[in-house]
């Protein structure tokens, strides 16, 4: 379970000003266990900030953050992933050299099968054959890099997983294919929890849970089936935010048959 | 054949050649300016220079699927050890050269391998040259690698040449010079990680001379500390020929990596491209590992590897 108390987030408004914004604002949220949550709301409303906080990016300015009871306010990163939460970048670092099955071993603490990892890429649609022995730099596409990403998380198999707008810089394609992948890994979760930043609507259809967040606090907050219909009124006020379909859309070629 | 190998032998060995006790086939293994072990196979020959020191290996026409090992190690402080050694590789080989040089140097005096190696690689022959440059020891005399390559490719030839220093040499000046005729083609990689206060200069020119010929020229560095880099390839294109050099380094702490990649064409079929890049590892990079579990140390240490792997 994940408690956050009273969290803020500020930052100088200018460099070296005194200054400062609130990205997140006395913000408090739980989230139990075997929970599919998606936090959604307009741009710039502190979604990705609270991510980074949760996982230790980015350190509070105030407040608490629980992990299964634990304090794991000013942990580092690394002892948060060690504890189980997995974070899945909106924008995936890329590296020159390594190739994308070590980055699944590295994911998974250990030496992955080769099953394992066909069955990891699969599952974000790429072909093992041709994935794995490609390095994870500049060679692959926004939409390559997102789905392997996504399958670093998958191997890493956290008991919390934060996906930041999985959905952003993939084709329609990989999208149709990621709502599946979301839907499989809510189905299969076990007592693990996964919260999506997301503004897609098919993926927010898939929440157990809701939370709308808007400068920096939370607007609204239930079971989807509550919040679902209250969304569009949400959202209309914001029209950045739509909720129909995927934001970018990116129409690369991926082989996606072995 | 048995020769007598101490741990320090041994592990100088084991770093720039992968080996461990006697190679199969052909090899020569040079310690402190003398031979120390020589074995020639039934296709590849190795014969002492009569006029400077150094060896002469000949590979014969159409061997196929064999490897030569020619390392050298210097464990004897203030020994400056200057070496020729020529491959006369036959028409239609498809052979592997595993060459390197180890240093271990505990005492206050200089130890310096200066290795001059010439390629002349025959028609349609397919060369794989391993190179691994490598110091150690506690003393403060200096290691010093200043190694010549010079490889003349003949018609439909194919060389790749793996370059690599990591750790421990104090000085180093490259020099590495490739005539390539028709449909030759070379891919050169180097790959280089100086700390403390190291020097590193590798000087590169690649003639590309015979229509269809191409190269590749990949450096990779990592500086660290204090040390300083240079690198300087330059490829010519004087035919319908294609050329591409990359130089991509890593630089930390206090050091300087300068990277001039130079093109020349002098023929208007050429197809020239150079690109460079120097940069710190990217936080990014770092965080990433980290939500998987590693130290920032850790990380490091990761992304280097695999930059140079």
């Amino acid at each position: 379970m994940l408690e956050l108390r009273n969290l803020s987030f500020e930052v100088p408004t200018q460099e070296r000003s005194q200054e400062t914004k609130r990205i997140i604002d006395d913000l408090s949220l739980t989230i139990e266990d075997d929970r599919f949550t998606v936090i959604t709301g307009p741009n710039g409303g502190g979604k990705s900030t609270l991510a980074k906080l949760i996982m230790g990016v980015e350190q509070p300015s105030a407040g608490q953050i629980l992990f299964d009871g634990t304090d794991i306010t000013h942990l580092p990163i690394a002892e948060r992933a060690k504890l189980g939460i997995g974070y899945g970048f909106q924008q995936p670092a890329r590296f020159k050299g390594m190739k994308v099955k070590k980055l699944l071993d590295l994911a998974a603490g250990k030496k992955l099968p080769m099953l394992a990892c066909n069955e990891y890429l699969a599952k974000v649609g790429l072909c093992s054959a041709s994935y794995l022995t490609r390095e994870v730099d500049k060679s692959l596409s926004g939409g390559e890099m997102k789905r392997i990403e996504i399958a670093t998380i998958l191997a890493r198999d956290p008991k919390l997983a934060i996906y930041d707008e999985p959905e952003a810089g993939i084709d329609l394609w990989s999208f149709d294919r990621l709502t599946e992948t979301f839907r499989d890994i809510h189905s299969a979760r076990n007592g693990r929890s996964i919260v999506i930043i997301s503004h897609q609507e098919r993926i927010i259809q898939l929440a157990d849970d809701i939370v709308w967040i808007k400068d920096g606090r939370i607007e609204a907050q239930g079971a989807a089936d509550v919040i679902m219909p209250q969304l569009g009124f949400l959202a209309k006020d914001h029209p950045i935010c739509t909720l129909t379909q995927p934001t970018e859309l990116h129409l690369t070629e991926i082989p996606t048959t072995c | 054949m048995t020769v007598d190998l101490s741990p320090i032998d041994q592990n100088l060995l084991s770093e720039i050649a992968s080996i461990h006790g006697m190679p199969e086939g052909a090899y020569n293994i040079r310690k402190d300016g003398q031979l120390l072990v020589r074995n020639s196979s039934a296709n590849i020959e190795i014969a002492t220079k009569a006029d400077n020191p150094g060896i002469d290996i000949t590979i014969k026409p159409g061997t196929k699927g064999e490897t030569v090992y020619i390392p050298v190690i210097l464990t004897q402080s203030g020994l400056k050890d200057v070496v020729y050694n020529s491959f006369y590789i036959g028409e239609g080989c498809d052979v592997t050269i595993i060459a390197g040089c180890g240093i271990h140097n505990s005492c206050e005096e200089d130890s310096e391998h200066d290795g001059i190696h010439s390629f002349y690689c025959g028609k349609d022959a397919r060369v794989r040259y391993i190179e691994k440059h490598y110091g150690e020891g506690e003393g403060t005399g200096e290691r010093i690698l200043n190694p010549v390559t010079n490889v003349y490719m003949e018609k439909g030839s194919h060389c790749e040449m793996e370059l690599t220093q990591i750790r421990g040499v104090t000085s180093t000046v490259r020099d590495t010079n490739a005539e390539l005729g028709e449909g030759a083609k070379l891919v050169l990689t180097e790959k280089l990680l100086t700390h403390d206060d190291q020097t590193a200069t590798s000087n590169m020119k690649v003639a590309l001379q015979g229509d269809e010929s191409s190269v590749q020229v990949v450096s990779r560095s990592v500086a660290q500390g204090n040390s300083s880099q240079t690198f300087n390839p330059l490829v010519i294109g004087q035919a319908a020929c294609r050329g591409h050099v990359q130089c991509d380094a890593i630089i930390m702490d206090k050091a300087r990596v300068t990277a001039i990649p130079g093109i020349e064409a002098a023929s208007e079929e050429a197809v020239l491209v150079h690109e460079a890049a120097i940069g710190k590892i990217a936080g990014d990079q770092i965080i990433k590992l980290m939500t998987l579990g590693l130290s920032e140390e850790e990380a490091e240490a990761e992304i280097l590897e695999d930059f140079l792997s």
